[in-house]
């Protein structure tokens, strides 16, 4: 799956925790809890929409890398790459 | 049109999922109405056959207690005849609500219909004039033949103030509807912002000018419900986790149990207790507004379950789409403004109901245990109360209930 492919797949899958999301407003580098008001239980939310997408289970230790639509892309791309390899 | 919510006055009926010869059973949804807070999924309360439908889809706005629909109870050896709505209306009325001593509830006006005598005494248009401007017509003086509310009455009410308006609608409210082009998104939007702040507005007044409250507030050392936490969601897979609020809802409930009085509602000049507790969890909608649907008997659920109903409940509020009986039957409010570092809310209680519950961020701090001064993370609790049902004291003892509680998260 290449990086973009992800990235649709992961505004898709916020698209559905947050429904007024406007995909061409969304800044790609700023925190989704600013820009879109997200809070704990919606982010709680998304992490698991991300685990039924991607099939990628996210520690609880690494949630805070996932704070923005670039981060979470990097983490799931290099998550896919490493299961991958295994 | 069913009361969803104590602040509820009006509502459309957006799609019908029942179809007229369907059996129903208790509890189906058999429609989907819009209220000025979500899009709300009508369950039924009784079983029997839908006989009729009375009112089409559309984007009237139908006040509380208008007959949507005609449902003959099962066991009902008559068949409904169109001609004899309220004999209809009271085969269906029985076994409505499961406790009696839940008063919202016990609004079944859900399905009756007024007298035909009733109906008659507003025109048409008067009805229509009525409902634009947020007048109870059945407070209304009328003018015309045999008392008849004319729609002269109702303008002339509008002047005076007469018959509770409502709600003061904006000019733009009022023109919106007149214009009847098919709203865009966004106007709809705005336009079900606009309805919120006003539903809000009425509830939050009526409980200001009405209930007089008293606050309390406790620091709780949450050192080993967050560090039990903790230990319990390592190593869990994302869909298994638990987030603190949960903790809190749940040591809520059961201190309930144990001040009962502050578990309900105040009706009729009197506080009346409910059995069952239905946390009304206050959920902020992005974008502005809040709702505060019910986790149903929260004190007898497992976390993991009302973690479940909580993620589902906040997940549903935000695409407002919620079910009438999350919507009727809290019967306390719970509200947590922890997430954006908030230290303690004093919260305004929900009316008809006796308190509410507000949660703090748990905050590092220091804090002194065994004569040491030690760095835990704090949490300030609070009580809204309703005076005129309790006192300080009944609410200082569900207090130190919920800080008991948390010390043994465990046992949660």
């Amino acid at each position: 799956m290449t990086e973009d492919e992800i990235r649709v797949r992961v505004i898709k899958t916020l698209s559905g925790i947050v429904p007024e999301l406007d995909p061409g407003q969304l800044k790609p580098a700023v925190s989704l809890r600013d820009q879109l008001d997200v809070d704990s239980m919606d982010f709680l939310n998304f992490l698991i929409a991300l685990h039924g997408e991607f099939g990628v289970d996210v520690p609880e230790a690494d949630a805070p890398k996932l704070g923005t639509i670039d981060a979470c892309v990097g983490y799931l791309a290099q998550a896919l790459r490493q299961r991958a390899q295994a | 049109m069913p009361r969803l919510g104590a602040d509820m006055t009006a509502g459309k009926v957006v799609k019908w999922l029942k179809q007229p010869g369907e059996r129903i059973q208790r509890g189906d949804v058999i429609a989907i109405v819009e209220t000025d807070k979500a899009n709300v999924d009508v369950e039924s309360f009784i079983a029997g056959v839908l006989e009729k439908i009375l009112v089409e889809p559309g984007d009237e706005r139908l006040p509380v207690g208008t007959p949507l629909a005609l449902i003959r109870a099962e066991g009902a050896a008559e068949p409904v005849a169109p001609a004899a709505p309220v004999a209809a209306a009271r085969a269906v009325t029985p076994a409505p609500i499961p406790s009696a001593a839940i008063p919202l509830a016990a609004v079944p006006a859900a399905v009756v219909p007024p007298a035909p005598g009733e109906r008659a005494r507003i025109s048409p248009a008067a009805r229509k004039r009525a409902l634009e401007l947020r007048l109870d017509a059945a407070a209304l003086t009328g003018t015309g033949p045999e008392g008849r509310v004319t729609l002269a009455d109702v303008e002339r009410a509008a002047q005076a103030g007469q018959a509770a308006p409502a709600t003061q609608v904006a000019p733009t409210a009022q023109a919106a509807p007149a214009a009847r082009a098919e709203p865009s998104p966004a106007d709809a939007a705005a336009a079900r912002q606009l309805r919120m702040r006003e539903a809000i507005a009425n509830s939050m007044s009526r409980s200001k000018r009405e209930i007089p409250h008293y606050y309390l507030a406790c620091t709780i050392d949450m050192g080993r419900a967050m560090a039990w936490l903790a230990e319990r969601n390592a190593g869990r897979a994302v869909t298994d986790r638990l987030i603190y609020a949960v903790l809190l809802i749940k040591a809520a409930a059961l201190a309930l149990r144990e001040v009962p009085e502050l578990n309900g509602f105040w009706i009729d000049n009197r506080a009346q207790q409910s059995e069952a507790i239905h946390a009304g969890i206050a959920i902020s909608l992005r974008g502005g507004g809040l709702v505060a649907p019910a986790l149903h008997h929260a004190d007898q659920r497992s976390l993991d379950d009302l973690m479940r109903g909580f993620q589902d409940l906040v997940k549903r509020a935000r695409a407002w789409s919620l079910k009438s009986s999350e919507m009727a039957d809290p019967t306390v409010t719970i509200t947590s403004l922890g997430d954006r570092g908030v230290e303690s809310v004093f919260g305004i209680i929900t009316p008809p109901q006796l308190a509410l519950v507000g949660f703090g961020t748990p905050l590092e701090r220091p804090w002194v245990v065994g004569g040491q001064v030690v760095p835990r993370p704090l949490l300030t609790a609070t009580l809204s109360g309703d005076h005129r049902a309790t006192d300080g004291h009944r609410g200082a003892l569900f207090l130190a209930a919920v800080d008991r509680l948390l010390q043994q998260p465990e046992a949660l």
